[in-house]
């Protein structure tokens, strides 16, 4: 990493509370190309919260906020230096825990929705973007299939083909195995991997410890509202200084 | 006992017929009226200016909660008053038809809306679209569909609130049906055919409005 890169997303001392409750209070955090960043805590801790924040799906209360070292305004257009929510969004893609496919749509309309709306690309471009994404998620033959005849694994791999039908810079995985059935696991994780060897920058929550371990470039650990512990893999998971990190583990060795 | 006579009542079917016609008329452009102003209604309730939102529930409340009748009788007797010139009968019945179905619509709308789960929204802000993008591309072909049972139903209650026009005149169904039997002094055959009229226009919707009920349940 040199230090004339500048990061695609930077954030200081960012707070987001819900009425009296402080969710977040004062995160720093800098995501540079090609990382893939891992949000471990406890739940209430604010890791959904913060990787909601990070496309302002989640409005944060205070802090500042760069997207490729542009200011974020608080409003949906861009407007001179500053880039706007709407403008943002299209950029960093997002993965729910509960896939939120369009049900009113087939997979491939699911896909292209975007890039013809938003983007304004035309049909054809659109959909042939959209069948390289299916065959990669390994998908084309349910192209005109609506979502409700998939499985949960199938459904999770066209919400990340749809995400990346916007051509982000940045993806961001909320949870986006907790609501499968264990089999399906492995599809989903796979799929992640192999867009983690491709470069994409990537920021994921997840409770899959051993898939952050592998993959992950670096971790942090969550803890009320704050960055308690960060650092490589190695570091976080192999010798975890604070206590609180050595006692969350642990429920995940046993 | 009675000696029934249809064929004397029939002999004045034109006049049913004209009757029909402002019935349809009347039930259309209401309906018409009706969703501009539902439509306009609901997004006011669930637009985040206050002043907006309680405009809107000020006018659903006064029209959900006073008669048909009623509201039918001011508009044509007691507006002409306030304004200080006079209004048509049909002016008034169509403008208070209009106001009164859109009342129930926009709360039907609202329903609608609000019954598409929140994680659409999120997903549709997630890829870049704007709030009317979002209610256009997804919000509202799903919130059609869980509205729809409701909205014929209303339709339907629409179709017999016209005949309601007849204390101010207008020559609906109803009404024409009064000066049918007023010519024939036949009752039972005039009112027994209206009757009949109305069911044959309404059970087809009826029908309809349970149809997608059940496929939409189906579907769930």
């Amino acid at each position: 990493m040199t230090q004339t890169e500048t990061p695609i997303i930077s954030v200081r001392d960012l707070t987001k509370s819900f009425g009296k409750l402080q969710v977040l209070n004062g995160i720093d955090l800098d995501l540079m190309p090609g990382e893939l960043l891992s949000l471990i805590g406890p739940s209430g801790s604010g890791k959904s919260t913060l990787i909601r924040c990070l496309n302002m799906l989640e409005i944060p209360t205070s802090g500042m906020f760069r997207f490729k070292g542009l200011e974020v305004r608080r409003k949906f257009r861009s407007e001179g230096e500053q880039i706007g929510v709407g403008d943002l969004r299209r950029r960093v893609g997002m993965v729910f825990q509960h896939f939120n496919l369009f049900p009113h749509l087939t997979v491939l309309q699911n896909i292209t929705k975007g890039p013809l709306v938003v983007l304004k690309q035309d049909a054809a471009e659109a959909e042939a973007t959209a069948m390289t994404l299916l065959d990669e998620v390994g998908l084309a033959e349910k192209r005109d299939v609506y979502p409700t005849h998939l499985s949960g694994g199938q459904k999770q791999r066209v919400a990340i083909a749809r995400a990346l039908a916007m051509k982000p810079d940045v993806l961001l995985l909320d949870e986006v195995t907790s609501a499968l059935d264990p089999e399906l696991v492995g599809e989903v994780l796979q799929v992640i991997r192999r867009l983690a060897e491709t470069g994409m920058t990537m920021v994921l929550v997840t409770h899959e410890m051993s898939f952050a371990a592998d993959t992950a470039s670096r971790i942090i650990f969550m803890e009320q509202g704050r960055i308690a512990e960060t650092g490589s893999p190695e570091e976080l998971l192999h010798n975890p200084k604070s206590e609180r990190l050595q006692n969350f583990l642990a429920r995940f060795h046993a | 006992m009675y000696h029934w006579d249809f064929y004397t009542v029939l002999q004045s079917f034109d006049l049913f017929l004209i009757g029909i016609w402002a019935t349809f008329i009347y039930t259309v452009g209401s309906i018409a009226i009706g969703v501009v102003v539902g439509l306009l209604t609901c997004f006011a309730r669930l637009s985040r200016f206050p002043a907006l939102r309680i405009l809107a529930r000020s006018y659903q409340e006064l029209f959900r909660c006073t008669p048909l009748l009623v509201q039918i009788l001011w508009a044509y007797y007691a507006l002409p008053m306030v304004l200080g010139f006079s209004i048509s009968n049909t002016t008034a019945g169509l403008l208070t038809l209009s106001l009164y179905v859109g009342s129930f619509y926009a709360e039907i709308f609202r329903g609608g809306i609000n019954a598409v789960d929140k994680g659409q929204r999120e997903a549709a802000a997630a890829i870049g679209m704007s709030g009317p993008q979002s209610m256009r591309y997804i919000i509202m072909p799903q919130a059609v569909k869980k509205m729809l049972p409701a909205f014929i139903n209303q339709s339907v209650i629409q179709v017999k609130n016209t005949s309601l026009l007849y204390a101010i005149s207008i020559a609906e169904l109803t009404y024409m049906t009064s000066v049918v039997n007023s010519e024939t002094y036949r009752p039972l055959e005039s009112y027994t055919l209206a009757a009949i009229m109305y069911f044959c226009m309404l059970f087809p919707l009826t029908q309809i409005a349970d149809q997608f009920e059940r496929r939409m349940r189906r579907s769930d």
